[in-house]
């Protein structure tokens, strides 16, 4: 698994590339003489079957097997084993994809990290165990609180990340804003009838529109804002700003008192 | 850079695709015209599309000169139109963000440039990222380009407010772009205005002004020139619209 490509990720979608691939390890194979096990078919077999994932239907050794397995392992290798999140690679692909549609689209997009505050804390007080409860259900708490087109990701130890693609500038505190909230109200239970209850900080930062960024420099702006919601006291949302959140709801009205813009309502 | 009047204009817009490029070329052109040394330095460093709209494929840009590989005198190059650009050019990418190394740079260009020609014209992107913000820092005048669309004129509003509150700025030209009737430059200024008065000047020293710097009527030969590549202002010259570019060279230069 450490040497998944990730362009894998590509093939997975090219279904002919894909196919024409496994003929040629499969004439590779035959060419060299090389027994089965040279494609390392058993280790992938026996890491899904860890993961408790049912091993591919069909014929083994056919096509549609392989695929069935290559799919398995993809999506394997892009999630994180405890919460089921996306992983920190799985993440970085998405970036990547979310800038390139922002640069031809203009489109908003936001990207969230946060992480638990004080979370060693939980550690040294209740536990390990009791610190995986804590991450699985601040997992569960941001799944809930963001669309199916949403990327949430598990990037580090207590350490997550959120891809909000097309989310308009004057949405972006709403929705970080349920998220501390939400994390911040969910009783955890850490021992028999002991509860917990944790909070998360949490940067962002759009995608500069127009422009084709990197994945690096978008993550170091939302890391800067995580930084800055940290310093200023932890459990607070503090979001890089946009020409929109720079202007109140009443400087608006006053800007569009006239009725000069009403063909436009 | 002792220059008796400001000659360092950056021209900026609270959003993209309201015709800050287009501007930025044909008052070039303008300006030239009527005998001024011009240069438009491709500031938009992130997504640079002056060479687009002048239809020019240059060999060095701003990026040969930024990584060393080119000598600046050799990226100015003649535009048609009788004026001089600087591109900025594809592989710019690292540069839109703004590091110490890209503002020194950029500062470096510009001051090796400025004593050359009678007017800088710089071509920044939309926007308040920290890129533009720099950028508009380095000139002596401010020109924003709005259209009298709501997201246009407030994010022409952000930027104003922030230029007034970061920079200092006191002084804001305007250009109001795409105009449906004569006159609305004038409200689109007033309405403008009202609000910087009860919510950005009170917080400052000075109170900030905005100059109608003139409008632009929405023009479809403004279309056409843009899909062809062309400059209004010569293909077209008669057309409203490069009339109205024609009058701001003059005001510009009138002061």
């Amino acid at each position: 698994m450490q040497g998944l490509n990730p362009s894998l990720l590509l093939l997975r979608h090219n279904k002919p590339l894909l196919d024409s691939c496994y003929i040629l390890l499969e004439r590779h194979r035959l060419d060299q003489a090389l027994p089965p096990t040279e494609l390392r078919l058993e280790v992938a077999l026996q890491l899904l079957r860890q993961a408790g994932v049912a091993e591919p239907a069909g014929v083994p050794g056919s096509p549609a097997w392989l695929q069935g397995l290559v799919d398995a392992l993809v999506d394997l290798s892009s999630r994180d084993p405890m919460t089921g999140l996306a992983n920190r690679r799985s993440f970085e692909v998405a970036l990547a994809r979310e800038i390139d549609r922002v640069a031809r689209s203009g489109e908003a997009a936001l990207l969230l990290v946060m992480d638990i505050d004080h979370f060693k804390r939980v550690n040294d007080t209740w536990g390990h165990a009791a610190g995986d409860g804590v991450i699985k259900a601040v997992s569960g708490a941001l799944l809930e609180c963001v669309r199916p087109m949403d990327l949430v990701a598990r990037t580090g130890g207590e350490e997550f990340a959120i891809v909000l693609p097309n989310c308009p500038a004057a949405f972006g505190e709403t929705v970080a804003e349920r998220v501390r909230r939400r994390v911040e109200h969910m009783p955890i239970t850490v021992a028999p009838r002991q509860h917990i209850q944790v909070t998360v900080s949490i940067g962002g930062a759009y995608a500069p529109q127009w422009v084709r960024s990197t994945t690096h420099l978008w993550i170091e702006r939302a890391d800067q804002q995580l930084y800055r919601a940290k310093a200023q006291g932890r459990n607070l949302v503090s979001l890089e700003p946009t020409a929109v959140s720079l202007v109140s709801t009443e400087e608006k009205r006053l800007l569009f008192e006239t009725s000069q813009f009403l063909d436009f309502e | 850079m002792s220059l008796p009047e400001p000659h360092i204009t950056a021209i900026t817009s609270g959003k993209g695709g309201v015709g800050k490029t287009f501007i930025a070329a044909n008052l070039a052109a303008a300006l030239a015209r009527q005998g001024r040394r011009v240069l438009v330095l491709d500031a938009d460093l992130g997504l640079a599309n002056l060479d687009v709209v002048l239809n020019l494929f240059p060999k060095i840009t701003l990026h040969d000169v930024f990584s060393g590989k080119a000598v600046l005198a050799d990226a100015i190059l003649p535009a048609p139109g009788g004026f001089h650009v600087l591109l900025a050019g594809s592989g710019m990418v690292e540069y839109s963000r703004m590091t110490p190394e890209v503002r020194e740079q950029l500062q470096k260009v510009i001051d090796e440039v400025a004593p050359q020609f009678d007017h800088v014209l710089l071509d920044t992107g939309a926007g308040i990222s920290d890129v533009v913000l720099y950028t508009v820092s380095l000139a002596h005048e401010v020109l924003i380009v709005a259209t009298p669309e709501p997201t246009s004129l407030t994010d022409a509003y952000a930027t104003i407010k922030v230029l007034a509150t970061t920079q200092g700025r006191r002084v804001v030209k305007l250009v109001v772009n795409q105009a449906r009737r004569p006159g609305e430059g004038r409200t689109v200024r007033q309405q403008l205005q009202q609000v910087l008065d009860r919510y950005v000047s009170p917080t400052l020293d000075t109170p900030v002004r905005l100059d109608l710097l003139g409008e632009l009527p929405s023009d479809p030969a403004v279309r056409e020139a843009v899909i062809k590549r062309q400059l209004l202002l010569e293909h077209m010259p008669g057309t409203p619209a490069a009339i109205g570019l024609v009058s701001l060279a003059t005001k510009m230069i009138d002061g």
